[in-house]
């Protein structure tokens, strides 16, 4: 038995003209969580990908379990007892639990019936080992996303995987589902199999691995016990540089109401009835962070506050003076900047340039205008100074959205926003999807933005972001805000229940 | 007489060995060259085209003349077509379709010395472009006769008309049909219908069906279509209702044929002959006698061509449709025909 | 990671991407001469001639031109919807009624001269499509109904209006005709006023004394073509009305986080695609017959969308592929006389649709091939 069940060695990966793994090395101990950290684009679902045989690695040996071996497909891998989980699910909706597991590998009755009864019970078998709690008859389309990936990893179970990959598997889950999946996942160790898991979330780092790998632009830069370190060794050895974890907040004095909600209603496009009397107040220089359970209204209330939801009743103000029912144009006029959750979707567009999104929302107005004409020279200017003053990589305004990292595409956004002066900053998920060294330079914004006296709603699934910075906190569930209290000593534990609707 | 037979015998040698090419050539010669563009629907109609092209083909085996056939594409392809034949230098330059009225029309000036034929088109007041035009509610009036009196004899009340474009053209076709329905059967009900209003309702055989499923669903007896491609369509709806349905423009009785029973469903067809009307074109260049102006083809017109008589525009007997119209039809037609040559029926032309 | 390699590959990805309509002519060439070479001919004489006759000589050129026109305006008809997230299929009746209107006022107000007919002409036709191409876009951007259904709808019934209205105002027949005794075949209006006619080019070049050809069609309308794809390039990369119909195209959900209107610019920019198909009219009508008939417009917006696909939905990208379509065209049915018929009009269809083929295939695989390098 060799020391090492998997180990990598001097693993070097060349893309058309991008050096993604340079001479990596890479072991996993038989039994062990070992999380592969880095920011994105560090090489850490190349090196995977390798390991899997998605990918011919150019240069470097791969042992398992000290036998060289040379995965040159997928199915070799399967062969070897590897399975992957990705990030973007490949399951049929419409099919069923069963039939997703089995495709492609259909258990056969007669040599012609495919014998889904036996899949379904083999399922079940393996469902009960592990405590996936997963109906084998229940379509994918009607099942939430945790359970979907419960069942991706049932897939590669059911191959008879020993060793799972799981590529950011926490990123699309939501707190309670990660933590069930953090259940699954310590079960899973427990009986024997070797897991290495992907991600740039450092407490699930702390709170998960026995090993951490850390990788920095393609670079294996260091492995650590996980117990024998701390996260802002990882985070340091990620970024290459120290990073400021914890935000420290000043005292900052409260100043007069800006936004204020009275009783805001709102139904979604299922007429389903999703805000429910919403009263809640943000003041100058104050962070309300909303705090609840995806799903429970955030988006909604997001989109009426910012005009793109129709309100169906009770009123919204702004210094006093009613905004109910102004445009998305209107309310921008009025400096509300809007930090969307899903910048992918609303806040740039992909196949503008930088300096096209930096003037987005304001590239009708002087000096970004002549008349009818765009003012190049204008915005050519006004995206040098913001690329400059907000660090966005690489500094070319010309390069569209769709070609920059995830945290330099928001901070285009960011940029965009806070530019325009801001009298209330809506602040949606500003974190999710970021590596360390953005996620710490948006926190720094905000908090730029409350010393100077702003009034910030901050909505975050991430319950740690919203404790971190808020001076209040709402909890909303099923539409409607079921507390709202001052940030200070709060016991997380009661936070957890009235988000998920258990009252005091 | 020996030496007689000798010498014929080398003679029919000789003559048997240059028949390829002989027959190649034709039998007679001519240096005229012919071009002719079809009308929309093109060559394979089975109809329209197809006959202006069987005219040719005629013109070809007797005066042995250089032919050349084209489809145009595009709207502008037409009058392309016209000019490039005739800078070429082709000689007589046929139109097929009355789409062809503004591209002849403006070609014959720069191409004085070049002929020009128009079928179903009027070009007037060019000394080189001749205009064939058809009695159609003429050829009409008969196979609506023939319609009417199947309808009478086997007791049934309607019988229909599928027309494609719906131009003024066509409509002469439905005008001589109904009155020569009403003329043989007065009480009788007519269906009528279009394809459309674009020259593809010429080419549209999936539109014809549904017209005629539906007029044959209403009562329909016999169907007479005036629609080119369409028609196809008819054909195939007359098949499978088991009603009769009546050609235009060539001999189409043999689609109603059905192979695995032997029935047969074309009661008849009304032959608008565009091959004579073709064949005699190019005939009275070699003769000299070519004439700018109308050349109107009607049921008086005569014309034998290799031991065939013709007229401008009649109906079609044959071995398909022999069984399905009596003596007594057929002298009654005739009697009507005999007649509008006359002038005693006057068949409108309008609806 | 290294950038500056990273950079240098992004150049060699957008070029490629470029050119594949170009790859896609030479590939769609080849077939073409495999097909050839089936029928017994020899494809380079084939070629040769094809593109010898069509632009090998001024007369060529003119009627190449002459044909690129219409395909122009409905090629940007196209690519203007689709630079919006529309995909405008309804060009061809846009450019029915568009034809229509223009010959309408052309006949109508004949007394007017010319310096005020022309242009009001003009703005007729481009009117006309603008108005039948607004109710999809107000449909679509009020309701949400899919532009492509409605617009098919509005094909059809601008075929049966246009029709119903040419038998209106029918042209009155002829002295000779009237003489005859028959009626008018073909269903078209009266001529246009001389006034609102466009000069052809032919005239306009014997003044300085270069030969063209009197019969040539190519008329002023080539270049009003021109002027408007221009102007296209310029609304759509220059103005903030092209920054917000492109914004809402790429991405409608960030265009109206930003405070765009999606519905302004849904109808706006179906009307001003609608403005674009209905000036065909100009070249038709005004320069070309004089009058409106429907077998005039066949197919023209239809084939706008596969100009607008070889033109990667870029005004000089249209122009280039219209004028290639033009050349096609021209160049096929041409072969075919000469070839006495043995080359088929048919063959330069079948090259057209493989060029379309090929671009669309070599898109994907360009795209696939940039994904694949993107998943590091």
């Amino acid at each position: 038995m060799a020391q090492y069940l998997i180990e990598m060695k001097d693993i070097s990966k060349t893309f058309p003209l991008v050096k993604a793994n340079d001479k990596v090395n890479f072991s996993v101990k038989k039994g062990e969580i070992h999380a592969l950290v880095g920011e994105n684009g560090a090489g850490k679902s190349t090196l995977m990908s390798i390991l899997y045989g998605l990918y011919q690695a150019d240069e470097g040996e791969i042992f398992i379990d000290g036998q060289k071996t040379n995965i040159y497909n997928p199915n070799i891998a399967i062969e070897n007892k590897i399975g992957m989980v990705h990030q973007h699910f490949m399951l049929v909706p419409p099919l069923t639990v069963a039939e997703n597991v089995i495709l492609g590998m259909e258990p056969r009755r007669n040599y012609f019936f495919i014998d889904l009864k036996k899949a379904a019970s083999d399922i079940k078998e393996l469902s009960e080992k592990y405590g996936f709690k997963i109906d084998p008859w229940a379509k994918i389309e009607d099942v939430s996303v945790g359970i979907q990936q419960r069942v991706e990893i049932i897939k590669v179970l059911y191959r008879g995987a020993e060793i799972l990959i799981l590529d950011e598997p926490t990123a699309v889950l939501t707190p309670q589902e990660v933590e069930e999946l953090f259940k699954i996942l310590k079960s899973l160790k427990g009986q024997g199999k070797t897991i290495v898991f992907i991600t740039h979330k450092l407490n699930e780092v702390m709170a998960l691995s026995d090993r951490v790998t850390v990788m920095r632009d393609g670079k294996m830069v260091g492995t650590k016990v996980t117990s024998q370190t701390n996260t802002s060794e990882i985070a340091t050895l990620m970024v290459g540089r120290e990073v400021l974890l914890t935000t420290s907040k000043a005292e900052q004095t409260i100043g007069k109401t800006v936004l204020r909600l009275e009783k805001v209603n709102a139904f979604n496009q299922h007429k389903y009835h999703v805000l429910k009397d919403i009263s809640l107040t943000v003041k100058e220089g104050q962070i309300l962070g909303i705090a609840g359970v995806e799903g429970n209204g955030q988006t909604e209330l997001v989109e009426v506050i910012t005009g793109l939801k129709p309100i169906s009743g009770g009123k919204m103000y702004l210094y006093e003076k009613d905004i109910t029912g102004l445009s998305p144009r209107k309310l921008r006029e009025l400096h509300i900047a809007h930090i969307p959750e899903d910048r992918r979707k609303r806040g740039f567009i992909a196949d503008y340039s930088v300096a096209e999104n930096l003037v987005l929302g304001s590239h009708y107005k002087s000096p970004f205008v002549k008349g009818c004409f765009l003012n190049p020279p204008e915005i050519r200017g006004y995206a040098n100074k913001l690329i400059k003053d907000y660090d966005i990589r690489p500094a070319v305004k010309e390069n569209l959205l769709k070609s920059l990292s995830g945290g330099n595409q928001q901070k285009v956004i960011v940029a965009r926003e806070l530019e325009r002066e801001p009298n209330l900053l809506i602040a949606a998920q500003p974190t999710r999807g970021l590596d360390v060294g953005s996620i710490e330079f948006v926190h720094k914004q905000i908090l730029k933005e409350r010393s100077k006296g702003k009034a910030i709603l901050l909505i975050s699934a991430e319950l740690d972001e919203i404790l971190s910075l808020s001076d209040e906190i709402a909890v909303i569930y099923e539409g409607k805000i079921v507390e709202i209290m001052v940030n200070k000593n709060i016991d997380r534990g009661k936070l957890g229940l009235l988000m998920t609707g258990v009252h005091k | 007489m020996k030496f007689y037979f000798k010498n014929i015998i080398i003679l029919l040698l000789i003559t048997i060995l240059l028949f390829p090419l002989v027959a190649m050539n034709g039998f007679a010669q001519s240096d005229l060259t012919v071009g002719l563009v079809f009308d929309i629907g093109g060559k394979g109609d089975k109809s329209f085209n197809d006959s202006a092209s069987r005219g040719l083909g005629w013109a070809a085996q007797d005066f042995g003349i250089k032919r050349i056939e084209l489809e145009p594409g595009a709207d502008a392809d037409r009058e392309v077509n016209v000019r490039n034949l005739a800078s070429i230098g082709y000689n007589l330059i046929i139109g097929v379709g009355f789409l062809f009225e503004d591209s002849i029309g403006p070609a014959s000036d720069d191409f004085p010395n070049t002929k020009f034929a128009i079928v179903d088109g009027i070009v007037l007041g060019k000394p080189n472009v001749t205009s064939l035009s058809f009695a159609e509610h003429e050829g009409s009036f008969l196979v609506g006769m023939i319609a009417g009196l199947k309808a009478l004899q086997d007791g049934k009340d309607t019988v229909g008309y599928v027309g494609g474009m719906n131009v003024p053209l066509i409509q002469k076709f439905e005008a001589g049909y109904k009155a020569g329905v009403k003329y043989a059967y007065p009480d009788c009900k007519i269906l009528s219908a279009y394809a459309g209003d674009t020259p593809t309702a010429f080419a549209d055989p999936v539109k014809g069906k549904e017209l005629a499923l539906s007029q044959y669903d209403n009562g329909a007896y016999v169907i007479y279509h005036a629609s080119g491609l369409t028609g196809a369509g008819v054909y195939e709806a007359a098949k499978e209702r088991k009603r009769y349905v009546i050609g235009v423009d060539s001999n189409q009785n043999y689609l109603g044929h059905i192979e695995e029973t032997g029935e047969n469903f074309g009661l008849t067809s009304m032959l608008k002959q565009v091959d004579v009307s073709v064949y005699l074109t190019i005939k009275s260049i070699l003769e000299g006698t070519f004439e700018p102006g109308i050349r109107l083809f009607d049921l008086a017109t005569t014309v034998v061509i290799n031991d065939v008589e013709y007229n401008g525009v009649g109906y079609a007997l044959d071995n398909y449709n022999k069984d399905l119209i009596t003596d007594e039809m057929i002298q009654k037609v005739e009697e009507a025909k005999a007649k509008i040559i006359k002038g005693e029926i006057e068949v409108p032309h309008e609806i | 990671m290294n950038r500056d390699k990273s950079k240098k590959s992004n150049l060699f990805f957008s070029i490629i991407e470029r050119i594949t309509p170009i790859i896609a002519i030479i590939g769609a060439l080849f077939i073409g001469s495999i097909v050839i070479l089936l029928m017994g001919e020899d494809p380079i004489q084939v070629y040769k001639m094809m593109f010898g006759l069509a632009i090998g000589n001024r007369d060529g050129w003119g009627n190449v031109l002459f044909r690129a026109t219409p395909l122009i305006f409905t090629g940007l008809a196209v690519a203007f919807a689709f630079r919006c997230g529309l995909f405008n299929i309804g060009g061809e009746g846009q450019v029915y009624v568009g034809a229509f209107l223009a010959a309408y006022i052309g006949f109508t107000f004949a007394k007017l001269p010319a310096i005020l007919l022309i242009p009001i002409t003009i703005a007729a036709s481009a009117l006309g499509g603008a108005l039948w191409a607004a109710l999809p876009g107000f449909l679509k951007a009020k309701k949400g109904i899919h532009e492509v259904i409605i617009t098919i709808m509005m094909n059809w019934i601008a075929t049966s209006l246009t029709f119903y209205l040419v038998l209106v105002y029918k042209a009155p027949p002829t002295e000779e005709m009237r003489l005859a005794g028959v009626p008018q075949m073909i269903p078209h209006t009266s001529e246009i006023a001389e006034a609102a006619r466009l000069p052809r080019i032919a005239p306009l070049l014997s003044k300085i004394n270069i030969s063209f050809p009197s019969h040539n069609p190519l008329n002023i309308s080539f270049f009003l073509a021109i002027i408007v794809a221009i102007l296209v390039y310029y609304i759509l990369w220059k103005t903030s009305l092209g920054y917000e119909i492109r914004a809402v195209g790429y991405n409608s959900a960030a265009a109206e986080y930003a405070g765009i209107s999606i519905a302004k610019n849904i109808i706006l920019a179906m009307m001003i695609s609608g403005a674009l198909a209905g000036l065909v009219g100009t070249n038709e009508v005004m320069g070309y017959k004089f009058r409106w008939r429907q077998e005039l417009f066949l197919g023209l917006g239809f084939n706008g969308i596969a100009v607008a696909l070889l033109g990667k939905n870029h005004p000089l990208g249209v122009v280039l592929a219209a004028i290639l379509f033009g050349t096609l065209s021209y160049g096929g049915a041409l072969v075919n006389i000469y070839t006495a018929g043995k080359i088929p009009r048919e063959l330069i269809m079948v090259i057209q649709a493989v060029i379309v083929i090929l671009v669309v295939i070599s898109d994907e695989i360009i795209k696939r091939l940039i994904l694949r390098r993107k998943t590091e």
